[in-house]
Protein backbone atom coordinates (compact mmCIF):
# COMPACT_ATOMS: atom_id res chain seq x y z
CA UNK A 1 0.00 0.00 0.00
CA UNK A 2 1.13 3.62 -0.43
CA UNK A 3 -0.39 6.86 0.41
CA UNK A 4 -3.05 8.66 -2.08
CA UNK A 5 -1.76 11.75 -4.15
CA UNK A 6 -4.61 13.65 -5.96
CA UNK A 7 -7.51 11.47 -4.41
CA UNK A 8 -10.30 12.26 -6.70
CA UNK A 9 -12.64 11.60 -3.79
CA UNK A 10 -12.77 12.56 -0.06
CA UNK A 11 -14.78 11.07 2.83
CA UNK A 12 -18.30 11.79 3.17
CA UNK A 13 -18.55 13.02 -0.73
CA UNK A 14 -21.51 11.41 -2.31
CA UNK A 15 -20.89 8.98 -5.20
CA UNK A 16 -22.00 6.42 -7.71
CA UNK A 17 -20.30 3.10 -8.48
CA UNK A 18 -20.29 2.51 -12.13
CA UNK A 19 -22.84 0.50 -13.86
CA UNK A 20 -20.45 -1.49 -16.17
CA UNK A 21 -20.40 -4.90 -17.01
CA UNK A 22 -17.03 -5.39 -18.31
CA UNK A 23 -15.73 -8.70 -19.34
CA UNK A 24 -12.33 -10.27 -17.07
CA UNK A 25 -11.49 -10.01 -13.72
CA UNK A 26 -13.22 -7.61 -11.49
CA UNK A 27 -13.60 -7.11 -8.16
CA UNK A 28 -16.89 -4.86 -7.88
CA UNK A 29 -20.03 -7.43 -6.58
CA UNK A 30 -22.05 -7.18 -9.26
CA UNK A 31 -25.26 -5.71 -6.14
CA UNK A 32 -23.03 -2.83 -6.03
CA UNK A 33 -22.91 -1.87 -9.53
CA UNK A 34 -24.99 1.57 -10.39
CA UNK A 35 -25.47 1.94 -6.52
CA UNK A 36 -25.39 5.70 -4.66
CA UNK A 37 -23.08 5.93 -1.45
CA UNK A 38 -20.61 7.87 0.38
CA UNK A 39 -16.65 7.94 0.42
CA UNK A 40 -16.00 6.01 4.06
CA UNK A 41 -12.73 5.98 3.89
CA UNK A 42 -9.48 6.21 1.91
CA UNK A 43 -7.66 3.02 2.11
CA UNK A 44 -4.53 4.13 -0.02
CA UNK A 45 -3.09 3.29 -3.26
CA UNK A 46 -2.79 -0.51 -4.67
CA UNK A 47 -1.54 -1.90 -7.39
CA UNK A 48 -5.05 -2.38 -9.99
CA UNK A 49 -6.50 -6.44 -9.69
CA UNK A 50 -7.54 -6.13 -12.42
CA UNK A 51 -4.62 -6.07 -14.55
CA UNK A 52 -3.05 -8.47 -12.12
CA UNK A 53 -5.56 -10.86 -12.45
CA UNK A 54 -3.72 -11.46 -15.90
CA UNK A 55 0.08 -11.30 -15.11
CA UNK A 56 0.57 -7.50 -15.33
CA UNK A 57 1.92 -5.46 -11.83
CA UNK A 58 -1.24 -3.61 -11.47
CA UNK A 59 0.64 -0.17 -11.89
CA UNK A 60 0.36 2.54 -11.66
CA UNK A 61 -1.64 2.20 -8.44
CA UNK A 62 -4.84 3.03 -7.93
CA UNK A 63 -6.60 5.37 -5.28
CA UNK A 64 -9.18 2.55 -2.98
CA UNK A 65 -11.88 3.45 -0.49
CA UNK A 66 -14.61 2.02 1.34
CA UNK A 67 -18.00 3.29 0.51
CA UNK A 68 -20.95 2.91 2.01
CA UNK A 69 -24.34 2.16 0.45
CA UNK A 70 -27.42 2.45 2.70
CA UNK A 71 -29.05 -0.95 2.37
CA UNK A 72 -32.54 0.15 0.60
CA UNK A 73 -30.37 1.43 -1.48
CA UNK A 74 -29.01 -2.05 -3.05
CA UNK A 75 -32.40 -4.09 -2.23
CA UNK A 76 -35.62 -2.37 -2.29
CA UNK A 77 -37.59 -4.67 -0.09
CA UNK A 78 -34.20 -4.91 2.44
CA UNK A 79 -35.54 -6.26 5.98
CA UNK A 80 -34.04 -4.50 8.55
CA UNK A 81 -33.51 -0.50 9.89
CA UNK A 82 -33.72 1.77 6.81
CA UNK A 83 -29.64 2.92 8.82
CA UNK A 84 -28.52 -0.17 7.84
CA UNK A 85 -25.61 0.03 5.55
CA UNK A 86 -23.15 -1.99 3.50
CA UNK A 87 -19.38 -0.94 3.04
CA UNK A 88 -17.16 -2.17 0.63
CA UNK A 89 -13.95 -1.31 -1.36
CA UNK A 90 -14.21 0.28 -4.92
CA UNK A 91 -11.54 1.60 -6.79
CA UNK A 92 -11.22 5.12 -8.19
CA UNK A 93 -12.03 3.91 -11.40
CA UNK A 94 -15.30 2.75 -11.09
CA UNK A 95 -16.62 5.88 -9.19
CA UNK A 96 -18.25 8.90 -10.64
CA UNK A 97 -19.79 11.72 -8.96
CA UNK A 98 -23.16 11.48 -7.15
CA UNK B 1 1.54 -36.90 -7.57
CA UNK B 2 0.70 -36.14 -11.06
CA UNK B 3 -2.60 -35.11 -12.45
CA UNK B 4 -2.71 -38.35 -13.82
CA UNK B 5 -2.38 -39.88 -10.56
CA UNK B 6 -5.03 -37.88 -8.87
CA UNK B 7 -7.56 -39.82 -11.11
CA UNK B 8 -10.07 -41.36 -8.57
CA UNK B 9 -8.56 -44.99 -8.31
CA UNK B 10 -10.58 -48.38 -8.82
CA UNK B 11 -10.22 -48.88 -4.81
CA UNK B 12 -11.42 -47.24 -1.59
CA UNK B 13 -9.16 -45.33 0.12
CA UNK B 14 -11.27 -43.77 2.93
CA UNK B 15 -10.11 -45.40 5.92
CA UNK B 16 -6.53 -43.00 5.67
CA UNK B 17 -5.98 -43.98 9.14
CA UNK B 18 -4.61 -47.64 8.58
CA UNK B 19 -2.27 -46.75 5.97
CA UNK B 20 -0.78 -49.79 6.29
CA UNK B 21 -3.83 -51.56 5.48
CA UNK B 22 -4.30 -51.66 1.46
CA UNK B 23 -1.66 -49.50 0.24
CA UNK B 24 1.17 -50.75 -1.71
CA UNK B 25 2.31 -47.35 -3.67
CA UNK B 26 3.81 -44.43 -2.59
CA UNK B 27 2.66 -41.51 -2.24
CA UNK B 28 3.82 -37.65 -1.48
CA UNK B 29 4.11 -36.14 1.80
CA UNK B 30 1.59 -33.57 1.64
CA UNK B 31 -0.72 -35.30 -0.68
CA UNK B 32 -3.92 -35.21 -2.78
CA UNK B 33 -6.75 -37.02 -1.47
CA UNK B 34 -7.65 -39.37 -3.44
CA UNK B 35 -10.81 -38.80 -5.71
CA UNK B 36 -9.49 -35.29 -5.54
CA UNK B 37 -12.37 -33.00 -6.97
CA UNK B 38 -11.76 -31.12 -10.22
CA UNK B 39 -10.41 -27.83 -7.80
CA UNK B 40 -8.54 -30.04 -5.91
CA UNK B 41 -6.62 -31.21 -8.95
CA UNK B 42 -6.51 -27.59 -10.01
CA UNK B 43 -4.93 -26.13 -7.34
CA UNK B 44 -2.35 -28.91 -7.07
CA UNK B 45 -1.36 -28.49 -10.94
CA UNK B 46 -0.89 -24.84 -10.48
CA UNK B 47 0.94 -25.35 -7.29
CA UNK B 48 3.68 -27.69 -9.57
CA UNK B 49 3.52 -24.97 -12.13
CA UNK B 50 4.76 -22.37 -9.77
CA UNK B 51 7.32 -24.39 -8.63
CA UNK B 52 8.97 -25.85 -11.94
CA UNK B 53 8.57 -22.14 -13.08
CA UNK B 54 10.92 -21.06 -10.16
CA UNK B 55 7.97 -18.66 -8.72
CA UNK B 56 7.48 -20.32 -5.28
CA UNK B 57 9.51 -22.92 -3.50
CA UNK B 58 8.22 -26.12 -1.83
CA UNK B 59 10.02 -24.93 1.15
CA UNK B 60 7.79 -21.15 0.65
CA UNK B 61 4.73 -23.28 1.35
CA UNK B 62 5.67 -25.44 3.42
CA UNK B 63 6.55 -22.43 5.66
CA UNK B 64 3.35 -20.74 4.82
CA UNK B 65 1.17 -23.42 6.11
CA UNK B 66 3.60 -23.87 8.96
CA UNK B 67 3.28 -20.03 10.02
CA UNK B 68 -0.83 -19.92 9.32
CA UNK B 69 -1.20 -22.75 11.40
CA UNK B 70 0.29 -21.01 14.44
CA UNK B 71 -2.52 -17.97 13.75
CA UNK B 72 -5.57 -18.78 15.62
CA UNK B 73 -8.20 -16.85 17.45
CA UNK B 74 -6.41 -16.15 20.52
CA UNK B 75 -4.54 -13.75 18.81
CA UNK B 76 -7.45 -11.78 17.76
CA UNK B 77 -9.03 -11.96 21.43
CA UNK B 78 -5.14 -10.68 22.73
CA UNK B 79 -5.87 -7.33 20.58
CA UNK B 80 -9.80 -7.03 21.49
CA UNK B 81 -9.00 -7.69 25.30
CA UNK B 82 -5.85 -4.48 25.04
CA UNK B 83 -8.44 -2.43 23.61
CA UNK B 84 -10.73 -2.98 26.21
CA UNK B 85 -8.50 -2.32 29.11
CA UNK B 86 -5.78 0.13 27.09
CA UNK B 87 -7.29 3.53 25.92
CA UNK B 88 -4.40 4.65 23.71
CA UNK B 89 -3.43 1.36 22.46
CA UNK B 90 -7.68 1.14 21.53
CA UNK B 91 -6.98 4.92 19.89
CA UNK B 92 -4.02 3.55 17.93
CA UNK B 93 -6.12 0.19 16.51
CA UNK B 94 -8.90 2.28 15.23
CA UNK B 95 -6.68 4.52 13.71
CA UNK B 96 -4.77 1.95 11.78
CA UNK B 97 -5.35 -1.32 12.36
CA UNK B 98 -2.34 -2.73 10.94
CA UNK B 99 0.35 -0.76 12.74
CA UNK B 100 -1.83 -1.60 15.99
CA UNK B 101 -1.19 -4.97 16.03
CA UNK B 102 2.31 -5.23 14.64
CA UNK B 103 2.99 -3.49 17.70
CA UNK B 104 1.75 -6.61 19.42
CA UNK B 105 4.10 -9.13 17.13
CA UNK B 106 1.28 -9.57 14.66
CA UNK B 107 1.84 -9.48 11.08
CA UNK B 108 -0.08 -8.77 8.82
CA UNK B 109 1.21 -9.78 5.16
CA UNK B 110 -0.10 -8.38 1.97
CA UNK B 111 -3.30 -6.88 3.61
CA UNK B 112 -4.31 -4.16 6.06
CA UNK B 113 -6.50 -4.39 9.01
CA UNK B 114 -9.12 -2.32 9.52
CA UNK B 115 -10.83 -2.72 12.60
CA UNK B 116 -14.90 -2.05 13.19
CA UNK B 117 -16.14 -1.30 16.47
CA UNK B 118 -19.49 -2.23 17.92
CA UNK B 119 -21.47 0.02 20.54
CA UNK B 120 -24.78 0.35 21.62
CA UNK B 121 -25.57 2.14 18.70
CA UNK B 122 -24.24 -0.01 15.53
CA UNK B 123 -22.93 -3.70 15.04
CA UNK B 124 -20.61 -4.99 12.59
CA UNK B 125 -20.32 -8.40 10.49
CA UNK B 126 -18.12 -8.99 8.34
CA UNK B 127 -18.27 -11.06 4.55
CA UNK B 128 -16.52 -11.41 1.69
CA UNK B 129 -19.18 -12.06 -1.27
CA UNK B 130 -16.39 -12.31 -4.17
CA UNK B 131 -14.49 -15.15 -2.32
CA UNK B 132 -13.53 -16.12 0.97
CA UNK B 133 -11.12 -13.14 2.23
CA UNK B 134 -10.79 -13.12 6.14
CA UNK B 135 -8.31 -11.74 8.76
CA UNK B 136 -6.24 -15.20 8.48
CA UNK B 137 -3.50 -13.06 10.30
CA UNK B 138 -5.14 -12.34 13.30
CA UNK B 139 -7.85 -15.26 13.38
CA UNK B 140 -6.47 -18.20 11.30
CA UNK B 141 -8.51 -20.11 9.35
CA UNK B 142 -12.02 -19.20 8.67
CA UNK B 143 -14.82 -21.06 9.49
CA UNK B 144 -16.36 -23.61 6.79
CA UNK B 145 -20.00 -21.66 7.23
CA UNK B 146 -17.92 -18.21 6.62
CA UNK B 147 -16.53 -19.29 2.90
CA UNK B 148 -20.38 -21.24 1.99
CA UNK B 149 -22.02 -19.82 -0.69
CA UNK B 150 -24.86 -19.15 1.84
CA UNK B 151 -23.72 -17.24 4.29
CA UNK B 152 -21.48 -14.92 1.25
CA UNK B 153 -24.27 -14.27 -0.51
CA UNK B 154 -27.22 -14.13 1.98
CA UNK B 155 -25.40 -11.92 4.75
CA UNK B 156 -25.08 -8.68 2.24
CA UNK B 157 -29.01 -9.10 1.55
CA UNK B 158 -30.38 -10.44 4.62
CA UNK B 159 -28.15 -10.16 7.51
CA UNK B 160 -30.45 -9.84 10.13
CA UNK B 161 -32.16 -12.91 9.39
CA UNK B 162 -28.68 -14.59 9.36
CA UNK B 163 -27.56 -13.19 12.50
CA UNK B 164 -30.60 -14.62 13.51
CA UNK B 165 -29.86 -17.98 12.66
CA UNK B 166 -26.61 -17.70 14.51
CA UNK B 167 -28.71 -17.05 17.60
CA UNK B 168 -28.24 -13.45 17.56
CA UNK B 169 -30.90 -11.20 17.58
CA UNK B 170 -30.43 -7.31 17.25
CA UNK B 171 -32.79 -4.78 18.22
CA UNK B 172 -34.49 -2.44 14.90
CA UNK B 173 -32.77 0.76 16.82
CA UNK B 174 -29.34 -0.82 16.49
CA UNK B 175 -27.56 0.10 12.86
CA UNK B 176 -25.78 -2.76 11.05
CA UNK B 177 -22.81 -1.93 9.17
CA UNK B 178 -22.46 -4.68 6.82
CA UNK B 179 -18.13 -5.21 5.35
CA UNK B 180 -17.63 -7.02 2.47
CA UNK B 181 -14.15 -7.39 1.99
CA UNK B 182 -13.49 -7.86 -1.45
CA UNK B 183 -10.46 -6.10 -2.61
CA UNK B 184 -7.46 -5.08 -0.64
CA UNK B 185 -8.56 -4.69 3.47
CA UNK B 186 -9.18 -7.47 6.07
CA UNK B 187 -11.23 -6.81 9.10
CA UNK B 188 -12.24 -7.64 12.81
CA UNK B 189 -15.20 -6.72 14.39
CA UNK B 190 -14.09 -5.20 18.13
CA UNK B 191 -17.31 -6.41 20.24
CA UNK B 192 -18.53 -4.42 23.37
CA UNK B 193 -16.80 -4.85 26.39
CA UNK B 194 -19.73 -6.92 28.07
CA UNK B 195 -21.27 -6.01 31.16
CA UNK B 196 -19.81 -7.82 34.55
CA UNK B 197 -16.45 -7.87 33.51
CA UNK B 198 -15.51 -5.11 35.32
CA UNK B 199 -11.82 -5.51 37.15
CA UNK B 200 -11.13 -8.36 34.79
CA UNK B 201 -7.60 -9.00 33.57
CA UNK B 202 -6.80 -9.18 30.36
CA UNK B 203 -6.25 -13.24 30.09
CA UNK B 204 -9.99 -13.17 31.29
CA UNK B 205 -11.25 -10.88 29.21
CA UNK B 206 -9.62 -12.74 26.04
CA UNK B 207 -10.90 -15.54 27.04
CA UNK B 208 -14.93 -14.52 26.39
CA UNK B 209 -13.61 -12.76 22.88
CA UNK B 210 -14.82 -16.23 20.97
CA UNK B 211 -13.99 -16.11 16.98
CA UNK B 212 -17.43 -15.96 15.92
CA UNK B 213 -17.42 -12.43 18.17
CA UNK B 214 -14.62 -10.59 16.39
CA UNK B 215 -16.43 -11.72 12.61
CA UNK B 216 -19.70 -10.16 13.94
CA UNK B 217 -22.09 -13.21 14.22
CA UNK B 218 -21.75 -13.23 18.42
CA UNK B 219 -21.35 -11.34 20.90
CA UNK B 220 -19.15 -12.26 24.00
CA UNK B 221 -20.64 -13.33 27.49
CA UNK B 222 -19.25 -12.52 30.68
CA UNK B 223 -20.58 -15.92 32.23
Amino acid sequence: MSEVVNAKFAPGDKVRIANANPPGHRRVPVYARGRPGIIERICGAFPNPEERAYGFDGLPKRPLYRVRIRQTDIWPDYKGSDKDVLELEIYEHWLEKA
Amino acid sequence: MTIADSRPHDHQHNDHGHHDRGHNHPHDAIEVSEGANEYEIMVHAIKELLIEKGVITAEDIRKTLEFMDTRTPALGAKVVARAWTDPEFKKRLLANGTAAVAEMGIPMGDAELIIVENSKDVHNIIVCTLCSCYPRTVLGLPPDWYKSRNYRSRVVAEPRAVLKEFGTELSESVTLRTHDSNADMRYLVLPERPAGTEGWSQEQLAAIVTRDCMVGVAFPKAG
